[in-house]
């Protein structure tokens, strides 16, 4: 029998990697948490989770070599997952606490939602709660995803793309906004795949598989 | 198929398309172990948190809060290592508060497991905290906690429109007006309102509908309903945007659900067939 995918989870100090360590290895993945680079470099997926402000995650990313390492496992092709900083860490910068420079390996921006929406109406911020995700797009993850399912999010800020193309899951909250991204080795999410029941586990099962063909 | 254009109807009508309304039951924890009173006193014992969280979980809350209610700061470790042992163990959103005291207590929680952490007296006491923490924590996971009570007359009537606020379990005044207090931590950064009737909290009575509206059309960030849930018509009440109704965006139950006399997924469907978008239960 072929051992479970190795994935390491990073640690770059910005808070409880505990759930998704759990999330992880309920699906049969093998998870290291960890902050060394070379551990980034060796796993077979990379898993960046979010939490923490936009500028300290960065600057601790980029400190302690881990940005370079994550840099390089996408280059070889290795699945990366991305939850919510870990999809806005990817784009060219943030306007939390300030502009910040991020991974800039997707154009766009990462900025807070308007008070009002798209139709005109007060918009309540944070976006806190279960919203539907429709995905459309052709990658490896959205084989295994139904074309709609429930994520809990909870998040301030949001992923403004210049390529729509990147974007394969999209939501509503004061119009549409980018959910879901995805580009080559790349799938990243704003909302939390670890505290969304059955549909998260949905979402990480989908990624270990994603990681297991990957090999 | 009559009860999904209803839910089609609510959502235009709200305007919040796809964001669901949660139902949150709320976990009153002393020393580690599950209780519920009555008007803050007459506790029962309810069980394991992390077995009752699990309960939650199955039946698909939306979400979960734990209120400690531990009168002693030294055994906060107890809490940390039942949030601790509740986020290893459950797959959904837990919102922990009760005796948070500072910036070190709410990253210790964060750190333990919990997505939000709720205070409440820390910010009375010093209204620079909830800023504070913000900038260091981002307001998304910060949730600023609110007992209020009706504030009444000299010959006990009741004073329309006017609540205030109180610390310490319901039992201390401070002169506060509920409604400005919460503009003014949303203002500051706190991302969420839980806002709790003392009147009206342990009677299954229904929420005050009047204090809920007062507070949610004022501040721009959710409000959770929480004291006197006592049925579907009440939850349906408090989240209702009607002009007698609630306006908030969650609502928090505790006995109705802790004791078996319903389940969530009941209360769910009860709730769409009112029109009122909640995440459907999975059997649906």
């Amino acid at each position: 029998m072929t051992p479970p995918a190795r994935v390491a989870l990073v640690d770059y100090g910005a808070g409880n990697l505990r759930s998704v360590a759990k999330a992880l290895e309920r699906v049969g993945l093998r998870v290291d948490v960890t902050d060394e680079p070379a551990l980034v470099e060796s796993a077979e997926g990379v898993v960046l989770p979010g939490v923490g402000a936009f500028a300290d995650a960065v600057g601790a990313l980029q400190k302690s070599g881990l940005e370079d390492a994550v840099k390089r496992s996408l280059d070889d092709g290795r699945p990366y997952l991305g939850l919510c900083f870990g999809l806005q860490l990817l784009f060219e910068e943030g306007e939390e606490h300030g502009i910040t420079k991020g991974f800039g390996l997707c154009g766009g921006r990462v900025e807070r939602f308007p008070n009002v929406g798209k139709d005109g109406k007060r918009l309540l911020v944070p976006h806190i709660g279960w919203n539907e995700v429709r995905f459309r797009g052709s990658h490896p993850m959205l084989e295994g995803l139904p074309e709609r399912d429930h994520y809990y999010f909870v998040h301030s800020y949001r992923p403004v793309p210049s390529d729509e193309s990147i974007v394969v899951g999209r939501a509503d909250y004061g119009g549409e906004f980018a959910a879901a991204i995805a580009k080559d080795s790349v799938f990243a999410v704003q909302f939390h795949p670890e505290k969304s029941q059955n549909a998260g586990r949905r979402l990480l099962e989908a990624y270990r598989d994603w990681v297991e063909a990957s090999r | 198929m009559t009860g999904w254009r209803r839910v089609g109807e609510a959502l235009s009508r709200i305007g919040d398309r796809m964001l669901m309304k949660r139902i949150i039951p709320c976990l009153d924890v002393d020393k580690g172990r599950v209780v519920k009173g009555v008007r803050y006193i007459d506790h029962v014992d309810c069980g394991d948190p992390v077995e009752v969280a699990q309960t939650y979980d199955d039946q698909e809350a939306d979400e979960i809060t734990f209120l400690d209610i531990t009168a002693s700061h030294e055994e906060r470790g107890i809490l940390l290592d039942v949030v601790t042992r509740t986020a290893e163990t459950v797959f959904m959103p837990l919102t922990v508060g009760g005796g948070v005291r500072s910036l070190q207590d709410i990253r210790d929680l964060l750190n333990a497991g919990a997505d939000k952490v709720s205070i409440m007296t820390a910010a009375v006491k010093d209204p620079d905290l909830v800023a504070a923490a913000a900038a260091k924590i981002g307001s998304a996971n910060l949730v600023l906690a609110i007992d209020a009570r009706q504030v009444r007359g000299e010959s006990e009537e009741s004073v329309p429109g006017r609540w205030e606020v109180y610390t310490h379990g319901g039992r201390r005044p401070t002169g506060i007006d509920a409604v400005d207090w919460a503009a003014r931590m949303a203002e500051a950064g706190a991302g969420e309102i839980l806002l709790t009737s003392m009147d009206r909290d342990g009677t299954k009575s229904g929420y005050d509908l009047p204090l809920l509206r007062a507070v949610a059309d004022r501040v721009p960030v959710p409000v959770i309903a929480s004291g006197g849930g006592g049925s579907a018509a009440d939850l349906a009440a408090a989240l209702g945007g009607g002009p007698e109704e609630g306006h908030s965006q969650a609502a928090l139950a505790a006995s109705i659900f802790h004791f078996g006399e319903t389940t969530v997924a009941e209360v769910k469907r009860a709730l769409l067939e009112r029109g009122i978008p909640v995440r459907p239960p999975a059997a649906d």
